[in-house]
């Protein structure tokens, strides 16, 4: 009960994930001891299948957890309530907007929703909080676009300013990089980092680039077929954690530039 | 209600009023515009004249506008939970719900005969029996969603409630009297002009019921539009939303259906014209509009449905399909950029 734990914001004890079915049930991943404090930018890594969405959804009370204990600032993620838990934690998902014929301005302003009264007037504060979302990700200029007119890189994000607004804090992300080139990959992981050290959120994300996750992550979790590590990245490489990461017969780990290279 | 469309609410608002006074003016008695004002001001010396506008002509009016601002509002409610920019009370077999109830009502009271079936046959027999059937086949409709994911599987499971309704109803009627036919299909004709103001109160009380939870739903629509992970990420108690938004479905669409009868297009078509002409998703803007272009698209439809002059009504249903279907076949003709 040191500094430490004032600082943690997400802390799991001996977490079992997966699903349970009328037959069986199936274990994804176990003994997961991991800890977010305030103000980090956590990268989530791992093979394709391995269980990142399993464990996202688990962490963010869409599934249940198979055992052990999740706790969200210091109290049982089961114990929170709807309104409660958007209170404290925002996801940005993989799933499509429904409607995209609303504007950049309205669809970060439905993040209020949790704090707004019965119909959903903004008051002057929620306005503010939303204008800092839209400044804080540079969106001012297509504050009142649709978002059917956006592309990709700017849809993602005003999904990562709606999660901002939602004033929560923690934001976890699935897969925020996916569809998107080289440089916005490198943007939107930028932005996440930069988020981050402004505004003291602890910001979850998954993503296949790790070698970007490698340079921008405080802490990363990673995922491997036999156990899932939680270390910071210069600790996880000297471990040569990376090295197991993949099947070794096409691309290898190279620990001088942290960085994967395909085999010759 | 965001400042830039009060503009917008104040025209239509003017079209109503207009519309209003142009149906109740309208009709196979000629009556001069000054008349119309002076029965429905109470200041008229023609007693029949006064007689037609107010037992007739204003009943009838209020009518129009609950039946088409109701069928718009729940074929809104509809598309946004189903998130299908296609789905209405008709598609989705509520429509055919209500039928089948008012179908076992007038044709199955035959099966009972004596007391008990003259007992059926009053008009609140019918008005239960359809609410009661378009609950019932939302309902269904809904429970098998929530296995299914694939929206377009939805809308084939509604179709499919249809067929099973038709057949029903087709194996009634084998077995009715021609009399009890030509009532059922006269209900299925759809009418405005049926209602006694004690009837419209009715009416309009069970109307305002599912017009307050669509009120109360408002902010949970439009968390809808955000898809329901994200819903439920932002705090919002799905089922139960759901729950509320299927109560208030069924309530108007079924009561208007028992009213006045199956009346097909305006719930699918009015949301869409809306969406389009304000371009907007919020639900708070579209409602009123919804509400506001159904009621006048109603009142024009049955203004054209009076034949004006001439001692004959044409069927509302065949007016508003005459409308609604090529407005449906242009939507999706210039679907370059379906705005939903």
């Amino acid at each position: 009960m040191t500094t430490t734990n004032q600082h943690s914001i997400l802390k799991t004890r001996n977490l079992s994930i997966g699903y349970i079915s009328k037959k069986a049930t199936s274990v994804i991943a176990q003994n997961i001891n991991i800890e977010l404090k305030q103000g980090e930018l956590i990268g989530l890594v791992g093979a394709n299948g391995i269980g990142k969405s399993t464990l996202l959804r688990t962490l963010s009370a869409i599934q249940p957890p198979l055992k052990g204990d999740i706790d969200l600032n210091g109290k049982s993620l089961q114990s929170y309530s709807g309104i409660e838990l958007a209170k404290t934690m925002s996801l940005v998902l993989t799933e499509q907007l429904m409607s995209k014929n609303l504007s950049v301005f309205e669809l970060i302003a439905l993040s209020r929703q949790p704090y707004t009264n019965w119909v959903g007037n903004l008051t002057e504060t929620d306005i503010s909080i939303i204008n800092m979302a839209i400044t804080q990700t540079n969106l001012s200029e297509l504050k009142h676009r649709k978002c059917f007119e956006l592309s990709d890189g700017q849809l993602q994000k005003v999904m990562i300013a709606r999660a901002l607004a939602q004033d929560t804090n923690l934001i976890i992300l699935d897969e925020p990089t996916t569809h998107l080139d080289m440089y916005h990959k490198a943007y939107i992981l930028k932005l996440l980092q930069k988020l981050a050290k402004e505004t003291h959120k602890t910001i979850l994300f998954s993503s296949h680039e790790i070698d970007l996750a490698i340079q921008l992550c405080d802490t990363m979790v990673v995922m491997t077929n036999d156990k899932v590590i939680y270390d910071t990245p210069c600790h996880l490489i000297n471990q040569g954690i990376f090295e197991t990461l993949f099947p070794k017969d096409l691309i290898g780990f190279d620990k001088k530039t942290g960085s994967f290279r395909v085999k010759k | 209600m965001n400042t830039k469309y009060t503009y917008a609410f104040i025209i239509l608002t003017l079209v109503l009023v207009l519309c209003f006074f142009m149906n109740i003016s309208l009709g196979s008695v000629n009556i001069p515009l000054k008349d119309v004002f002076g029965s429905v001001f109470g200041s008229s010396e023609n007693e029949s004249w006064q007689y037609i506008i107010l037992n007739y002509r204003l009943p009838k009016a209020f009518t129009a506008i609950l039946v088409g601002s109701g069928l718009g509002i729940s074929g809104l409610l509809m598309q946004t939970l189903f998130r299908n920019p296609l789905a209405g009370p008709f598609v989705l077999g509520i429509s055919s719900g209500a039928s089948l109830g008012v179908a076992l009502v007038i044709l199955g009271s035959g099966l009972f005969g004596g007391v008990f079936a003259t007992l059926l046959i009053s008009k609140w027999s019918i008005v239960i029996a359809a609410s009661l059937g378009s609950f019932l086949v939302l309902l269904a409709v809904l429970l098998v969603s929530s296995k299914v994911r694939d929206t377009m599987a939805i809308l084939i499971i509604g179709l499919m409630f249809g067929s099973i309704t038709t057949a029903v109803v087709s194996v009634l009627s084998y077995f009715s009297s021609a009399e009890q036919l030509q009532q059922y299909i006269f209900w299925g004709f759809g009418s405005l002009g049926n209602l006694s103001w004690n009837e419209l109160f009715i009416f309009f009380g069970i109307y305002s019921i599912g017009l307050l939870f669509t009120i109360i739903s408002i902010k949970a629509l439009n968390t809808f539009l955000l898809g329901e992970n994200y819903a439920k990420s932002l705090g919002l108690n799905i089922k139960q939303s759901r729950l509320i938004i299927i109560i208030a479905t069924s309530l108007l669409a079924g009561t208007i259906t028992a009213f006045a009868g199956p009346i097909a297009f305006i719930g699918l078509a009015i949301p869409h014209i809306t969406r389009q002409i304000f371009n907007t998703s919020n639900h708070k803007t579209l409602l009123p509009a919804v509400f506001l272009f159904g009621a006048i698209v109603m009142l024009i439809c049955d203004s054209i449905a009076q034949l004006p002059t001439s001692d004959y009504t044409l069927p509302i249903n065949a007016i508003t399909s005459l409308i609604g279907a090529p407005v449906v076949v242009w939507l999706l003709v210039r679907q370059r950029k379906m705005v939903f």
